[in-house]
């Protein structure tokens, strides 16, 4: 810069594009797009699983019509579970616990969504306006990020990775139970069933499509070249990564109407139509 | 329909003193874009306006400036992409102190550049001697297509909108050249001492990142910042600084995470 033309502050009482040695524009910002749409229709999505989830967490019925249980309440491990032949009860919990069982194990794919690197994106767009869109100004006075507690926990993102494989496994074989019948008598398929599938096809590939997850396999690593098979896992898992937002809302989509599917089904409003 | 029209464009005028959108109609011909528009209000109209381009082609990374609010390079914006009745709207980017009309200093990016410690070349290996497979450079191959420009770091609300981050936030282009670094097959940081994943976080301020992905969206080069670069560099960061496991494993293993 040619000397004598270094911008020389000037009085403002705000800051951010509005402030200090800026271009002295007062509008927060220019855009002429529909900027809003995307963290409103963010917003109202998530808005609308919180809701649902929320009810059909605390809910404690209707969760199994044999052969399928809701993957809400998966594995069931408290005692006031529903009996679920060969299904995914495990009573670690015992009898002491009396609230809804679908409590005890939501916390894990709810704390993988949460600390996931899209939902991140989504949350802090939709909800807390930081920032709302791209080039449009923020509403909050002061900023650290995710610098502090609670947000530094954000970091914590692969315990949870780590806890949601389990848990997909889990889901896994509540799948493979449901290529039985009403009965228990295996090699039947019901519409309940491709729902199933459908669903831990897509909580599998956001689950491997995870930032942590490609940093795992591979990404950590510095030479590729001395690491060929975890090479192959990181790319996989890179192209699976590009996706993940799409997987991040069509595996919550498909998880919220697996449930409810059971739930028409456990509760009498609907009759499985069986395919063989 | 005629090729040729006239638009209505408004542009800042003004310096760190003050200034306005001030409005112009000028003619448009089928395949320019805004730079040429920009252009021919100097030859016409401005003459006195400033605007800082050189090479107009989307590679020198000078022409940066905000078009109906969005940071975007004026020589890569085509007219084609505005309705005839729209007003079009241009400013300098909003992140940085005016100098004047369009053009901005942006000494802040120079400043956190030189903060960003060098490529360390390994021991034992002279000039001309250096040898890596292209697996393992793809990586910071990518972010060696940034052109520089720092739309990026213009609209990163980090800094955009908290001018009191910029000590302590190098912004996603250089927080790009650590990863870059940080992945590089023969940067030898380690073993001089340099721990490119913790000073990331300390020196550099990964942390105020939130991933919201402006930097990315706005990226004239297409590079994926943040999933290739920032993100890989939280997970790293996350290896020296909040996984105890990662810890136990390099303590008892006695080699870094990376290797």
């Amino acid at each position: 810069m040619a000397t004598g033309t270094e911008p020389q502050p000037k009085s403002s009482t705000r800051g951010g594009v509005r402030g200090g040695t800026r271009a002295a524009i007062s509008a927060p910002h220019l855009r002429t797009d529909r900027w809003w749409l995307a963290p409103a229709a963010t917003a109202a999505g998530l808005l609308a699983f919180v809701v649902y989830s929320t009810w059909r967490a605390f809910a404690n019925t209707d969760y199994y019509a044999a052969p399928y249980v809701s993957p809400f309440y998966s594995p069931c491990l408290a005692e006031n579970c529903e009996p679920m032949r060969n299904g995914p009860n495990w009573e670690i919990f015992g009898s002491w616990w009396g609230l809804s069982p679908a409590l005890l194990v939501l916390i894990f794919p709810l704390g993988f969504r949460l600390t996931c690197y899209y939902y991140r994106k989504a949350y802090y767009r939709g909800f807390w306006a930081s920032p709302p869109a791209c080039a449009v100004a923020e509403p909050h006075r002061k900023y650290t990020g995710e610098t502090r507690f609670p947000l530094v926990l954000q970091n914590m993102h692969r315990y949870f990775f780590y806890a949601a494989v389990p848990v997909a496994g889990i889901l896994t074989y509540d799948t493979v139970l449901a290529f039985r019948d009403e009965h228990y008598a295996w090699g039947h398929m019901g519409l309940g069933t491709l729902v199933f599938l459908v669903n831990i096809v897509l909580i599998w590939a956001y689950t491997f499509s995870c930032h942590s997850c490609r940093h795992i396999v591979g990404g950590k690593l510095r030479h590729f070249s001395k690491h060929p098979v975890r090479y192959r896992a990181w790319q996989l898992a890179g192209r699976l990564n590009a996706r993940h937002m799409q997987l991040a809302w069509a595996s919550l989509i498909s998880v919220a109407l697996a449930d409810f599917y059971v739930y028409l089904v456990a509760s009498g409003a609907f009759d499985d139509p069986r395919f063989f | 329909m005629s090729s040729s029209y006239e638009a209505r464009f408004r542009v800042w005028r003004g310096d760190v003193g003050g200034g306005a959108l001030e409005d112009f109609g000028v003619e448009v011909n089928e395949g320019e874009v805004v730079l040429d528009i920009i252009h021919r209000l100097q030859a016409t109209q401005a003459p006195d306006l400033a605007v800082r381009w050189n090479c107009k082609a989307g590679k020198c990374g000078s022409c940066s400036a905000e078009i109906n609010g969005r940071p975007r390079l004026l020589c890569m914006t085509r007219m084609s992409v505005f309705t005839r009745e729209e007003t079009v709207t241009v400013t300098p980017l909003r992140a940085f102190p005016v100098v004047r009309d369009l053009v901005t200093d942006v000494g802040f990016n120079y400043t956190k550049a030189r903060e960003v410690p060098a490529f360390v070349p390994p021991g034992g290996v002279g000039p001309g001697e250096y040898r890596m497979m292209q697996e393992d450079v793809d990586r910071p191959q990518e972010f060696r297509k940034c052109i520089e420009c720092f739309l990026c770091q213009d609209t990163c609300h980090v800094v955009r909108d908290h001018e009191e981050n910029k000590t302590a936030f190098a912004g996603p282009r250089f927080l790009m050249r650590v990863a870059e670094l940080d992945m590089h097959p023969l940067d030898a940081a380690g073993e001089s001492g340099l721990d490119r994943r913790r000073t990331a976080q300390d020196e550099h301020g990964l942390g105020y990142c939130n991933i919201t992905k402006c930097c990315t969206e706005v990226c004239p080069e297409g590079i994926r910042i943040t999933d290739n670069a920032l993100i890989p560099l939280k997970e790293r960061a996350a290896d020296r600084k909040y996984d105890p496991l990662v810890w136990l494993g390099s303590k008892i293993r006695r080699r870094s995470p990376g290797e």
